[in-house]
């Protein structure tokens, strides 16, 4: 199984031409919500070998319409199915969730730094996404499921705009269902009849059962989410040099040659997308915690 | 008779407070029980009393014209609910109900308004408590409609 440590540097695509899309077929669809979907792809004759590691990403190409980075949201390590959770945004996200059973994309990956999850091992585990973040953070939940006796406590907090929009609904509930994992789902507005909590994310971390000062945390979310979530942990005694985040600012290449995100003297593709927040912090822009 | 001391004493919001202080706001402090879907408060009416939830999960509601009713924050176990007894016009600005059987401890207002008059103290430390939470509320409501999630060039 892969092995992760901070700092792990891109370990790379599986072999061959990293700028050259393999064809994968999709195995199977599953509609998450009215904007969200999962593709299960398969290598187009035969199995390959493909592995991951928590937190990385792959290229997607739909044919005539672009490319675009896509983390892996299915569990991690060797796998025969590559899976991808996707909100459709635009063109090509929006053509990706057209496909059908057995139609066939463009795949190069998998690229990117991972969450550390072995740097992790002896802490309690704080999970915090927002949104379409839960997919690039589940393969992490995964892994320190599987794993459960090497971690402390694990928490997961997620943060939805409203009900309908809950990624993994019964899967959280099978999450919530074991006794050895805290999980907190909150929404930003509901009507009548939701009975979970109703507010923002950060507000679920000072109700969080764990240790601040034995914890590592793993956020995942649009920007502006990660910075509050962040700060909110580092209110509650999290320090910024045990969290960390994925930047899924936009892309090409995925190799470090086109310098379409470069964001400061790091490239994300490369270097990132999993970064500890103190070191990629004054890059964004954001003021010391 | 047993009194509700030792309870306050671990709420947060009571934390670190003095003795002789929590012994006071004990003095208009009783249980409460509420029913799964019973109203605790309704935009508009006096409100005289606060909560803290032990156990359950209180529901802040509000009716926009044409859209119906809409939940915008729930309150559970250790939390507040209600601040509207603290300050003039002492009215309800939302519906409060419970969303599953909930228990709380009632505190309230009038009560601790009297004892605030001969205890300036007392009433400085609870102000500058809820101007605290006050303030955590205002900011959730901000990121609330900074609509976090969504997508943020
Ligand atoms: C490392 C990485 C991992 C990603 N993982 C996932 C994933 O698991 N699931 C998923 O659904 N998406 C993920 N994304 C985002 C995904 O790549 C974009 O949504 C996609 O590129 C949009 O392409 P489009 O042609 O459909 O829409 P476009 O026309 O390119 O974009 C539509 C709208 O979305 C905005 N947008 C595009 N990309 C992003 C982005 N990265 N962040 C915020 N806003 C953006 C655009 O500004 C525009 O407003 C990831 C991005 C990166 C960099």
């Amino acid at each position: 199984m892969a092995t992760t440590t901070e700092d792990a540097g891109p370990p790379g695509p599986a072999g061959g031409d990293p700028m050259r899309p393999a064809p994968f077929r999709v195995a199977r669809r599953v509609v998450e919500t009215h904007d969200v979907f999962t593709l299960w792809l398969e290598p187009v004759g035969g199995p390959g070998g493909f592995s991951s590691q928590p937190g990385q990403f792959d290229m997607l190409y739909a044919f005539g319409a672009g490319e675009v980075p896509v983390s892996l949201s299915g569990p991690p390590g060797p796998v025969k199915q590559v899976v991808h959770t996707i909100r459709a945004v635009g063109p090509v996200t929006q053509s990706l969730q057209r496909l059908k059973r057995g139609d066939v994309v463009g795949l190069r990956g998998p690229f990117g730094s991972a969450w550390p999850v072995s740097l992790a091992e002896g802490s309690d585990v704080v999970l915090v996404a927002g949104g379409i973040g839960l997919a690039p953070l589940r393969p992490a939940l995964y892994h320190v499921l599987s794993q459960r006796e090497r971690y402390g406590r694990i928490v997961l907090l997620y943060g939805a705009r409203t009900p309908r929009d809950i990624l993994f609904a019964r899967e959280i509930e099978t999450w919530r269902g074991r006794f050895d994992a805290d999980v907190e789902v909150v929404v930003d507005r509901a009507a009548p009849g939701w009975h979970g909590l109703v507010g923002v994310v950060t507000t679920l971390v000072p109700r969080a059962h764990f240790d601040p000062h034995n914890a590592v945390a793993f956020v995942c979310g649009p920007e502006l989410m990660m910075t509050f979530t962040v700060r909110a942990l580092a209110h509650h005694g999290v320090v910024p040099a045990r969290t960390w985040v994925s930047l899924e600012r936009n892309m090409k290449c995925a190799v470090g040659f086109c310098g379409h995100c470069q964001l400061g003297p790091t490239f994300i593709c490369r270097d990132g997308p999993v970064y500890r927040w103190d070191r990629v912090a004054p890059l964004l822009g954001v003021r010391e915690l | 008779m047993q009194t509700l001391e030792p309870i306050l004493a671990q709420i947060p919001l009571f934390q670190g407070m003095r003795p002789e202080h929590l012994k006071l706001i004990a003095g208009c402090a009783s249980n409460a029980r509420f029913d799964a879907g019973q109203f605790i408060g309704r935009q508009g009416e006096p409100a005289d009393k606060f909560w803290i939830v032990r156990q359950g999960r209180v529901a802040l509601e509000i009716h926009a014209p044409g859209r119906g009713a809409l939940t915008i924050m729930t309150v559970a176990e250790n939390e507040v609910l209600g601040w509207s007894w603290l300050l003039a016009p002492h009215q309800w600005h939302f519906d409060a109900y419970a969303l599953t059987a909930t228990r709380a401890i009632a505190l309230d207002g009038k009560c601790l308004r009297g004892k605030f008059a001969s205890d300036h103290e007392l009433g400085y430390e609870l102000m500058s408590r809820f101007s605290q939470l006050i303030v955590q509320r205002l900011e959730a409501t901000n990121l609330q409609l900074l609509d976090l999630y969504g997508d943020h060039d």
